[in-house]
């Protein structure tokens, strides 16, 4: 697949060395309608990257997109300086360290809280891998210290059916961790929580970011301010606006997508 | 803390024995296998008595009882694939229907020359057909180890065929559903054709020697039915395996949310292909089982509402629970067995009733209801708000 500028993709993978993701071009048509317009985006190694805009603005598309679930009618996205995204699934995309929270939370309800993290230990993936696996101490050790950092010790047991709306936000965010990503995308973490949830979250992911990269949409602007990191904006599919949280948010073009509406 | 260092320190070492032992021995498992093992040993020793007693159970009860236990080892494959991994598989009996013809075809060989044409090779339907000679995939059925292997092979080749293409081109839900009650309903069809070398819409029947032992004899009757209760023994002990491990976890994810276990990385089409083949061999081995106790295999059993009908067992027993399939199927079929003597015109009727009100008052069917009744009777408080939860975790798939 080449982009719009007829770079072809082992070119672009110049372009995008030393890059954690590396997006160029990157536009997705439905039915003539562009979720995604041309959006160029680079994430370093480390980086923790938040992204704003109204909803229908393109966030969780991208996300769909970085994560195979939707292919690009054109552009490039690159992992890790090079591995061309669009030429696999899901399954093994997730497997080269990339890992997703939906917008809705999903966890697996019938099963615990602590079987729902040892699904998502990192592990052979394999069939025949799961039918023999065993748990092990290192597994258990793992999983104890998760459930120490998203607060549901406590709920260790319990079928994530039963866990309240923010507890399966956090429950995620561990299975997430579990993985041992190298990119976390995350997609409204905070929505649906309290003032103090969201909060909590905050710090959880600054304090993940400190060993991972990490892109994250939401809407709440307290959110993103005490996340305190570089801001995208996203507007009908592509950039707006890029900087701080300040920069951006006294750029005029942004008040008038966000006052506008 | 000190709750969690116990509970690491007895899993340090992970042993392969302890999950085998565990889906032998747990209580659920002890419970089930024992019940198996007391109703076949029972329905034996009571067949011993002399025809006079009270207690003495005749040879053709045997046969029949046989044939429940046959469509409880179906009900469990179809419970596999739908109950855990929500493949609700509306053509499971095509898979039984193959298994059936690999036997029937054995046994058809090992009529010989004693058929009505006595021709010294070909089955009598061939003779009639004016068929020169035997269609070569009839070879090899006249030997006994071959023959088995087609029981599973059979089936579990069709499944694998058929699943290759469903599952990797993601084809899942109601969608699903309709393409297997039509892989079952071609089946039928071609099977119903004379040219196809199968016995056309008569089938395969008049069976004489199994083994070289006579079908009709006591002996072979109660050897039969045995193996059919060692079947489901073993049936339920391999679903239990596979049902405890990880990779158990791994399928009851997919059923809960399938685009999920993909976005953690598992190739979900795999895990169904697997699941769904193992479960097609089971009913293979079912049918197999079946065609020598009921005396004749013919197209009738491809027929998309008999495969229908399994998923009803399943969904009344209880879904996702392996006992649930076996105590489904075995009710129903009893009361089947009863209601088409005594009230023929209404068995139809009584059997979509019974469905639609499992449906409605007992999402998780008659074991689910037991339980709960017992859980609220005796339960802790823990218990029963575990399965509350169970029931409000399942009843929204
Ligand atoms: N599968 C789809 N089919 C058609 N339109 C879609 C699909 N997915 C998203 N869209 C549209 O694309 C736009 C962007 O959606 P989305 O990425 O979910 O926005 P955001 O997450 O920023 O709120 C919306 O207008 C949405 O309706
Ligand atoms: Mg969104």
């Amino acid at each position: 697949m080449t982009n719009r500028k007829g770079v072809t993709p082992h070119e672009a993978a110049k372009v995008a060395d030393g890059s954690m993701l590396y997006l160029d071009g990157v536009t997705v048509s439905f039915d003539g309608f562009k979720a995604l317009n041309s959006l160029s985006m680079i994430i370093k190694p480390g980086e923790m990257r938040a992204i704003i805009g109204p909803n229908g603005a393109g966030k969780t598309t991208m996300m769909d997109v970085i994560t195979g679930k939707t292919r690009p009618d054109l552009g490039d996205v690159l992992f890790d300086g090079g591995v061309d995204l669009t030429k696999h699934d899901e399954a093994a995309i997730a497997s080269m360290g990339i890992g997703r929270k939906f917008q809705k939370p999903t966890v697996f309800e019938s099963h615990s809280v602590y079987d729902n993290l040892i699904l998502a230990l990192k592990q052979n993936r394999t069939a025949r891998a799961t039918l023999f696996a065993m748990t092990g101490k290192a597994d258990e050790d793992r999983i104890n210290e998760l459930l120490e950092l998203t607060r549901l010790t406590a709920q260790r047991d319990l079928l994530a059916a039963n866990l309240s709306h923010g507890q399966k936000q956090w429950l995620e965010i561990g299975m997430l961790l579990a993985q041992d990503p190298r990119l976390l995308l995350v997609d409204e973490p905070a929505a649906g929580m309290t003032d103090a949830e969201t909060a909590e979250t905050a710090v959880l992911l600054k304090e993940i970011a400190k060993s991972h990269s990490v892109v994250v949409v939401e809407h709440d602007m307290d959110f993103v301010r005490d996340l305190d990191v570089r801001v995208t904006v996203l507007h009908e599919g592509s950039v707006l606006a890029e900087g701080t949280l300040d920069q951006v948010s006294s750029n005029d073009r942004v008040i008038e997508v966000y006052l506008g509406r | 803390m000190a709750k969690a260092e116990t509970m690491t320190e007895a899993n340090t070492t992970p042993r392969y024995s302890s999950w085998v032992l565990s889906a032998l021995t747990d209580r659920t498992s002890v419970s089930v296998l024992g019940a198996i093992g007391a109703l076949a040993i029972a329905c034996v020793l009571l067949n011993q008595l002399p025809e006079s007693s009270a207690f003495h159970v005749p040879t053709y009860m045997i046969s029949l009882f046989g044939k429940y236990l046959c469509y409880a080892v179906l009900a469990l494959s179809v419970d596999l694939v739908w109950g855990y991994c929500g493949i609700l598989s509306l053509g499971h009996g095509a898979f039984f229907a193959l298994g059936g013809y690999a036997m029937g075809m054995y046994l058809m060989r090992q009529i010989g020359d004693r058929g009505v044409y006595g021709h010294p090779i070909l089955p009598d339907f061939m003779v009639f057909l004016n068929w020169e000679e035997l269609p070569w995939y009839w070879y090899g059925f006249d030997f006994f180890p071959f023959a088995m292997l087609m029981v599973v092979v059979a089936p579990g080749a069709l499944a694998f065929v058929f699943g290759w293409f469903a599952f990797r081109s993601r084809v899942t839900g109601v969608y699903l559903s309709i393409i297997t009650q039509a892989m079952t309903y071609a089946l039928m069809l071609a099977f119903f054709q004379n040219d196809m070398g199968f016995g056309g819409n008569n089938g395969l029947t008049d069976f004489k020697d199994l083994m070289g032992f006579d079908l009709r004899s006591d002996g072979v009757r109660n050897w039969l039915f045995l193996s059919s209760a060692a079947t489901l023994a073993i049936g339920y002990i391999l679903c239990r395996l596979v049902t405890t491990s990880r990779m158990g976890k791994v399928l009851i994810a997919i059923r809960d949310a399938e685009s999920r276990a993909r976005f953690l990385g598992y190739r979900v089409e795999y895990y169904k292909l697997f699941v769904f083949t193992l479960s097609a061999m089971l009913a293979g081995v079912a049918g197999a089982l079946y065609v020598p106790q009921v005396g004749i295999i013919n197209p009738g059993e491809f027929a998309p509402l008999i495969s229908i009908e399994i998923v009803i067992w399943v969904a009344l027993g209880g879904r996702g629970y392996l006992y649930g399939a076996i105590v489904g199927a075995l009710v129903v079929n009893i009361a089947k067995s009863y209601f088409t003597v005594a009230f023929p015109e209404i068995w139809l009727f009584f059997l979509g009733g019974l469905f639609v009100l499992v449906t409605l008052f007992m999402p998780r069917g008659i074991v689910g209801l037991v339980g709960e009744t017992i859980g609220s009777a005796y339960g802790s408080m823990k218990g029963s708000a575990r399965r509350r939860a169970e029931a409000m975790g399942g009843a929204d798939d």
